[in-house]
């Protein structure tokens, strides 16, 4: 099989798949040339804990499986926590990735920052260096 | 519903027919071919026997046909042939479509760095090349023309017979690769003056790993392999001669039956594009009519196309698809963008290949079920959302 049954799972049952309207951070990272696209919507709350996260991706198996992986593991954190996240902890988190899929994780990995960095837009704070 | 197999261009099923004809082989005709003994006498005569089978269906003669591995090694075979030819004539120059197997793109590649100049004619909206280009194309150190019979992504066919009389005038040698053809449709060698073929056993419920290599008498033919006399010391190594006794009769069998097959999966065919039509923003790639009887490939905007694969498969049909992450590179199938659709567009496409022992209720259950996957995928897609709020411009 190409992809792990934790790849499978996520895939066939995506967690967080949606919008939300009234998001503090929305993350749009990918070309749709290149065939992924992924879209995070994040709510973000006084203490900066990341409440609420919804995906939407365009893309093949792996590239909706790390969209909705990534959405997990970020919920519920802070804003610093969920930066801290690297692709390859997502990658491990679903049991590995097909070699040429690696780059899908890198695109979650993004598409959080993406998403956190518009909040900071929004809010008018100055986005951290690491972001940038 | 069982499982339902659409994608037969990309291999059929073992027929009862080779399996039998390979078990029979394997059973009764156990000797060697180059044996002067009765056993290796009797393998002789099976394999003389299938030779004369694959000539007959292809019009040729039986000492035209030279067993291969498959499709991939007899392109490999003619094109290298053709370029030795050409180097002793002083002609380096090569001309094919962009849309050709990498059997044949890869070849010629590597054709390229020893020094020979390749021109890729292009082919179209409809994915058809066209003769007034290739005449154009033509140069006094032209040595080969290299054009499919049909594609196999999307099932176009080619003029074949007007391409072979016009090189065959120019003294050009004219390969094909015929593997989506070869039992599919009526090919004579000899008419449409063709001077190698390649076919591959498994695309007509024969066996894998064995093909043919059809080339006219009075070429010599360049070894890719050294070695033993086999195939008038053209193609060494012992035969594999229960896979090719399988093949012989898988093809015998589907040149008979192939008017009679091909008019039934033409109609299930027809019964797939027209549901699958009904999508919106999806298109049917290639030209409605020019085709083989069983390939249909759609591009649906806003989705790619290795989702819908999975997708469809955990309902039970397998299918195949052009995207990018099926290609196992970044770039969507090289077929699809030589009919000049956007890098987008490809990547959303989706091959159903059928054949004769697929039913029309099957059919119903696949334009059913892909509507079904596109709506969902569309759903949870940013492209989708772009497209229908107007963001972007639909590009089909």
């Amino acid at each position: 099989m190409l992809y792990s049954e934790k790849v499978m799972d996520h895939f066939q049952h995506p967690r967080n798949v949606g919008k939300i309207e009234d998001a503090d951070g929305v993350g749009e990272v990918g070309n749709a040339k290149c065939g992924d696209i992924m879209k995070m919507y994040i709510k973000v709350d006084e203490n900066e804990i990341i409440t609420d996260v919804k995906f939407n991706t365009f893309g093949c198996g792996s590239a909706i499986a790390t969209s909705s992986m990534a959405t997990e593991m970020i919920k519920g954190k802070s804003i610093k926590e969920a930066l801290a996240i690297s692709n390859k902890a997502v990658v491990e988190a679903l049991d590995g990735l097909p070699t040429n899929k690696i780059h899908c994780s890198v695109l979650a990995e993004e598409a959080v920052k993406a998403a956190v960095e518009d909040y900071y837009k929004r809010k008018g704070l100055p986005i951290p260096e690491d972001l940038s | 519903m069982n499982y339902i197999y659409a994608d037969h261009a990309a291999t059929t099923a073992t027929g009862s027919v080779a399996r039998e004809a390979m078990i029979d082989c394997m059973e009764n005709y156990y000797g060697n071919p180059s044996s002067l003994h009765t056993p290796g006498q009797k393998a002789a005569e099976k394999l003389w026997e299938s030779r004369e089978i694959m000539a007959k269906y292809l019009h040729a003669k039986p000492e035209e046909i030279y067993f291969t591995s498959g499709g991939s090694e007899a392109d490999n075979q003619a094109l290298l042939t053709a370029a030795m030819i050409g180097k002793k004539k002083g002609k380096r120059h090569i001309i094919s479509t962009a849309f050709e197997h990498h059997a044949v793109l890869h070849s010629l590649r590597r054709l390229e760095k020893e020094g020979f100049e390749v021109t890729l004619l292009p082919v179209h909206e409809n994915g058809i090349v066209r003769l007034d280009e290739l005449k154009a194309a033509v140069r006094e150190d032209t040595i080969c023309v290299s054009v499919m019979y049909a594609n196999n992504e999307i099932g176009t066919v080619q003029p074949i017979a007007e391409i072979g009389a016009f090189c065959r005038e120019k003294g050009i040698l004219f390969h094909t690769d015929a593997v989506q053809a070869a039992g599919r449709l009526d090919i004579d060698v000899v008419k449409e003056n063709i001077d190698f073929l390649a076919l591959s056993a498994h695309k007509f419920y024969g066996p894998r790993g064995v093909g043919v290599l059809y080339c006219r008498k009075g070429i010599p033919l360049t070894n890719l392999i050294e070695g033993g006399a086999q195939e008038r010391g053209k193609r060494a190594g012992t035969e594999n001669l229960p896979a090719i006794a399988g093949m012989a009769a898988a093809f015998r069998e589907a040149c008979e039956n192939r008017d009679k097959d091909n008019a039934y999966v033409a109609s299930l065919r027809d019964q797939l594009i027209e549901g699958l039509s009904e999508i919106p923003h999806g298109k049917l790639n290639g030209d409605r009519n020019q085709r083989v009887a069983g390939t249909v490939n759609f591009c649906f905007e806003g989705i790619e196309g290795e989702s819908l694969l999975l997708l469809l498969d955990m309902r039970g049909i397998g299918a195949s698809s052009g995207s990018a992450c099926t290609s196992g590179s970044l770039d969507p199938s090289h077929v699809l963008l030589a009919l000049g659709l956007p890098h987008e567009v490809a990547h959303g496409s989706l091959r159903l290949s059928i054949g004769a022992e697929n039913t029309p209720e099957e059919m119903e259950y696949i334009v059913n079920n892909v509507n079904e996957v596109v709506a969902y995928l569309r759903s949870m897609s940013p492209v989708w959302e772009d497209l229908e709020k107007g963001n972007k411009p639909h590009l089909i």
